[in-house]
């Protein structure tokens, strides 16, 4: 009968290649015409590690270098091995309590799952590590892990070198080309942030093969597609750190700013903003505590006034005054002028003198270093009632040119982030101000010729001021960078807008000698008469900017040798009182440093003297207060919530812990037992408070 | 029988070199998933704990049967292929008795010295032996109904066993003798109307139930209308169209969704849900609330297809000629379950890629047209439907296997003959294959 059925052998061998054409076609579907299954192969079986290289280095005018990377260690833990932890040993080393203990570890796994390595506890200090290092064996699944760590030898400059932080989402979107990734670092302010890209050099990426528990199982390929990181590139910079020092130490106890610019460069030798901080304390693991107090803090230690600070330059302006009155032809050196005690031309504002005796404003030499309201009015008006302008508003319009030339009222494009440009304002704001372009004129802004009104400066376009005056016309844009490491196109293309002479006025040599000359007198038998560098002629211009707020703002603008000048300054002192009394002496300080390289016996007096003298204001002050108050107050609460949280932890333990190791063991997100026990304690906690420190605390939290 | 007789002779050497060429490929794909860099895999290999060395032995074991299996005579196989079934069936109920536990089903009799013998294996053997046995009788014509049921509840025995030990994968095997017992005379029909089953359950898992029964419908009409002639003459075409057309619905409505809820497990709706590429709702389960009640399992996940996902970018991720030989990364990192075994395919599909696949393919329907070549020349009936018993379960492990490695049948646990890993497995293989050598060495003489 099989003769009967012979064809079937043929039919199940055509259903057998039928099945296997089928088999054939989804292989070839498969691994032929689908790419997704590639991309997921190797999103599964292979890890790219980072390799960091090391940040670029920054360093001072003599190859110091102002900040240096040092290693420091991450306590990283995969929780699914750190079975047979000794947790009570861990704990006492950390200081933690074991409730702690799990609730990180439940975080880390929520966070970041079972399997995979998270920070326990990042940048270990040097004595924890050591600590750690010892008992590691006790710990399975545990490891240190290395980071680098920025720290600053001289414990200067923090406001200048900026902060590097791990980047934020908002950070990875704006920069998302340049490749950032959770977990990098990256400058946040400060020159930090502007070079970053030189700073921080190339990635190295290592490619490992993973098992399926994220598991490293050896290198991918031999390695053959790993690349080697390139370390970030050093810096050098104008600054100077020991003038650094000594400026931050003279600003210590005041609000107020000081900038020295080397006026043959543009390179910036100091530059302080007080009260500013220990840039140490913003690395490693001392950042999460200070962090947050100094971002709250009233007197606002990381806001650089040298580039954000925006002040009236009162008298230090009048030197700008009678330049723009020369270059305009208006007047000459000669120019002179009698002032009675007083400017009286425009009959309603009538400007004070503090000079009254005949022939103190003969010239331009005698009214500078007499520093003459009347005499720098006239020129001023002098100026904006330019005939060759038309009206005054377009005499204003000019004079608002002049000052944009001479870099007031415009950014400075130094080499740090977020820098002010100040203000010189438009005549719309005046229009607005006075109810119309025809309703003022040279008179209503009489102040501005002497430094007041709405104008003001910020210390480093006043420094940059002086630089201008000590070159006799021209500068170049202040900046910190010199040079940086292996220079390339780009970067030189970068520098070269630091490297440019900007030409500003096309005065005569004589009657620049006037203005120099008359600084210079100043600082002979003029307001700053008392302040002497040993060794060294300068030139300088006190200033005493109003203040609606409170005492007056001390100014002082000076650059020294007084022929070949090499160091221009600017120092304002906020409500420091006479320009001659608290900001004269930094300036004088800083110059003789920078110069003699060294302080005099006097000088260090000075120093001494000035460094003691406190001219915080009060109401600051007063805060600072309030605030260690609250303080207190929230550790006497504290030390309440833990004696009763110890009272009744003996009554919840047993509860407590099966409930929280059962979540460790299933990984799954925690039950809101235990945040009741707490919360419930803390109500607790507050009852016990006496009534009037029940009262502090409402009062900070409204 | 000529004593001293050469056992090559009349052997089919095709045959024993595919297979030894099979062997090796397994030995060499368990070597690539058990490989790890670094390791010294020679003192592993030595030292005889790695799962390639121990297939290795079995290999050799195997050797050591097969030639004992062409020394002896055939004419012992018919003589004892019922008793041997009835043994099996023995042992298959034996392991409800002394059956030990290995991944859920309780089929394994430990053997000692850590091996364990799983009956259901075994019975594949003297099933395919005892149904050659019965379709040779003298007495047995296939084309009545009543013998056709005999020779399906040969079948049926170890296969209802099976699935009372929970392995549904050994079970379906036995489905494969309807190959063989097609090829003996069975109606055609039950073939086109199993398939026409397959296709309609497949259907209802893809199709709305509302859209799906509107398509029955037209077609429904559609051949009313093709058939009004001959319905003038024969009534009862209309009645049988429509009879059909009802029962249709009626599975696909009712019957099927019945199933999927109230008979399979959660997981067993799961993975045949998965692999048309839906969800399903465990919620709809009847078992998982029932124990969801009862406390002992957690609620239902989501769907988990993880196997699928990966032994698909295993092999997708190998491309048209592959990673190469221990360079394929989610072999390395044991991304795919139980890949030395029932998902050894992706190792060779990740390491050499779509040709290596072809190959490999290649070989096996070699193997399978050598078998159906093998069983057409056969003489005797007994070694005929002995052949095309062995061509069937091996095509069978092969497609379902492969096809569940590649997304497109749910997954049952059925290893790769003579390439997955394991003893019973390698052995059970071994002997089907040369049984029916031995058997056609001797084609010359009608076995009954």
């Amino acid at each position: 009968m099989s003769v009967f059925n012979q064809s079937r052998g043929r039919i199940i061998q055509i259903i057998i290649g039928l099945v296997f054409i089928v088999i054939t076609a989804q292989l070839i579907n498969l691994q032929i015409f689908s790419t997704q299954y590639k991309l997921a192969a190797e999103n599964n079986a292979i890890y790219r590690k980072i390799i960091y290289p090391d940040r670029g280095i920054i360093f001072d005018r003599k190859k110091r270098a102002l900040l240096e990377n040092t290693i420091s260690f991450d306590l990283v833990v995969t929780p699914s091995e750190s079975k047979g932890t000794d947790t009570a040993a861990l704990c006492a080393i950390l200081g933690i309590d074991t409730t702690e203990y799990k609730k990180r570890m439940l975080d880390l796994i929520f966070k970041n799952t079972r399997v995979r390595p998270s920070v326990f506890e990042p940048l270990l200090n040097a004595e924890l590590y050591a600590k750690l290092t010892e008992n590691m064996y006790k710990f399975p699944g545990f490891v240190l892990s290395e980071r680098s760590v920025r720290t600053y030898p001289f414990n200067t400059a923090a406001q200048l070198l900026g902060y590097i932080a791990e980047v934020d989402t908002s950070y990875l979107r704006k920069y998302k080309h340049l490749g950032y990734e959770m977990g990098d670092y990256a400058g946040m302010s400060g020159l930090e942030k502007t070079y970053e890209s030189i700073l921080m050099g190339q990635r190295g990426i290592k490619r490992f093969i993973r098992d399926n528990k994220s598991r490293i199982q050896g290198p991918y390929e031999n390695g053959i597609f790993d690349t080697i990181p390139v370390a970030g590139r050093n810096l050098f910079t104008s600054i100077d750190v020991e003038v650094q020092q000594l400026a931050e130490q003279l600003l210590q106890n005041k609000i107020g700013s000081a900038v020295a610019i080397n006026p043959k460069t543009g390179g910036i030798i100091t530059m302080v903003s007080s009260p500013t901080y220990n840039p140490n304390v913003l690395t490693g693991n001392a950042r999460r505590k200070n962090w947050g107090r100094m971002v709250m803090d009233t007197a606002k230690p990381m806001y650089n006034r040298a580039i954000k600070g925006q002040y009236p330059p009162g008298s230090t302006f009048k030197p700008l005054g009678a330049l723009v009155a020369l270059d305009q032809g208006l007047v000459t050196s000669d120019y002179g002028i009698g002032c009675g005690g007083g400017y009286g031309a425009c009959g309603g504002v009538f400007v004070r003198c503090e000079h009254s005796n005949a022939g103190h404003a003969a010239n331009l030499r005698l009214a500078l270093a007499n520093s003459c309201n009347s005499y720098f009015s006239d020129v001023f008006r002098k100026a904006l009632d330019n005939k060759k302008w038309g009206n005054p508003n377009q005499g204003y319009l000019k004079w608002k040119e002049y000052m944009n030339a001479f870099g007031l009222g415009r950014r400075l494009e130094v080499d740090l982030p977020s820098e002010d440009k100040a203000n010189i304002p438009d005549t719309s704001v005046y229009n607005k101000f006075f109810g119309g372009a025809r309703r003022w004129n040279s008179c209503s802004v009489l102040t501005l010729g002497i430094g007041q009104d709405k104008m003001t400066a910020t210390p480093l376009q006043m420094a940059n001021l002086m630089c201008i005056i000590a070159n006799r016309g021209y500068y170049f844009p202040p900046h910190f960078v010199d040079s940086i490491e292996n220079e390339q196109v780009e970067d030189t293309v970068l520098m070269n807008k630091y490297r440019s002479k900007h030409v500003v006025t096309n005065i005569a040599d004589k009657d620049y000698q006037a203005v120099n000359d008359g600084m210079h007198d100043v600082t002979v038998y003029g307001t700053a008469s008392h302040i002497k560098i040993p060794g060294i002629e300068y030139c300088a211009k006190t200033g005493t900017a109003q203040n609606p707020h409170g005492k007056n703002h001390s100014l002082f603008v000076a650059f020294a040798p007084k022929d070949n000048p090499t160091i221009a300054v600017a120092v304002v002192v906020e409500n420091g009182g006479y320009g001659s009394v608290a900001a004269g002496p930094i300036a004088g300080l800083i110059m003789e440093k920078f110069l003699n390289d060294t302080l005099s016996v006097a000088g260090k007096a000075t120093a001494e003297r000035i460094t003691n003298m406190d001219l915080v204001p009060q109401a600051i002050k007063n805060w600072y207060t309030r605030k260690d108050a609250e303080r207190a107050a929230r550790l006497a609460k504290l030390a309440l919530e833990e004696a009763a949280e110890k009272d009744e932890a003996e009554n919840i333990k047993e509860n407590n812990k099966s409930n929280t190791e059962a979540i460790l063991e299933q990984g799954s997100k925690p039950v809101g037992n235990k945040k009741d026990s707490t919360e419930k304690y803390k109500i607790k906690a507050a009852l016990i408070l006496s009534e009037d420190k029940k009262k502090r605390i409402g009062g900070r939290a409204q | 029988m000529i004593k001293n007789k050469n056992i090559s002779q009349g052997v089919d050497y095709p045959m024993i070199w595919l297979y030894s060429i099979l062997v090796a490929i397994g030995v060499l794909c368990i070597f690539m998933v058990e490989y790890r860099e670094g390791g010294n895999w020679f003192t592993s290999f030595i030292g005889g704990k790695t799962n390639y060395s121990k297939q290795l032995f079995f290999a050799g074991f195997c050797a050591l049967v097969a030639t004992f299996i062409l020394l002896t005579d055939s004419k012992l196989f018919t003589a004892f292929a019922n008793l041997m079934y009835a043994f099996g069936l023995l042992l298959m109920v034996a392991t409800f008795f002394i059956g030990k536990n290995i991944n859920g089903s309780k089929s394994w009799i430990p053997m000692g010295g850590g091996f364990n013998l799983q009956p259901a294996e075994l019975c594949k053997i003297f099933t395919a032996l005892a149904l050659a046995k019965f379709l040779s009788r003298q007495e047995t014509d296939f084309s009545k109904l009543k013998f056709q049921l005999i020779g399906g509840a040969i079948a049926i025995a170890p296969a209802i066993l099976s699935i009372l030990q929970h392995e549904l994968g050994l079970a379906l095997v036995y489905s494969s003798f309807l190959i063989a017992m097609y090829r003996e005379g069975l109606p055609a029909q039950i073939l086109i109307f199993g398939s026409s089953f397959g296709v309609l359950v497949i259907a209802s898992l893809i199709i709305e139930p509302n859209i799906l029964m509107i398509i029955l419908s037209v077609i429904a009409l559609v051949l009313i209308y093709f058939a009004r002639r001959q319905a003038r003459r024969n009534k009862g075409i209309i009645t049988a169209i429509l009879f059909i057309w009802m029962v249709s619905v009626g599975t696909q409505r009712f019957v099927i969704p019945y199933i999927f809820n109230n008979v399979f497990e959660c997981y067993q709706s799961t993975r045949i849900y998965s692999m048309v590429g839906k969800d399903y709702n465990c919620a709809d389960n009847v078992k998982s609330l029932k124990k969801q009640k009862a406390g002992n399992e957690k609620a239902p996940r989501k769907p988990d297809d993880y196997n699928v996902r990966q032994s698909k970018i295993a092999i997708g991720s190998g491309g048209f000629v592959g990673k190469g030989f221990l360079k394929g990364t989610q072999t390395r990192g044991k991304y795919v379950p139980e890949q030395h075994t029932d998902f050894i395919f992706t190792s060779l599909g990740e390491a050499f890629g779509f040709i290596g696949c072809f190959i490999f393919l290649s070989i096996y329907l070699a193997l399978l047209f050598r078998i159906v070549q093998i069983a057409e020349r056969q003489r005797s009936t007994f070694s005929r439907v002995y052949a095309y018993s062995v061509v069937s379960i091996l095509f069978f492990h092969i497609a379902v296997n492969v096809s569940m490695t590649i997304g497109l049948f749910p997954i049952v646990g059925i290893p790769l003959p003579l390439v997955s890993y394991g003893g019973s497995s390698l052995l059970t293989f071994t002997i089907l294959i040369f049984i029916l050598l031995r058997l056609d060495a001797d084609r010359q003489m009608v076995l009954r």
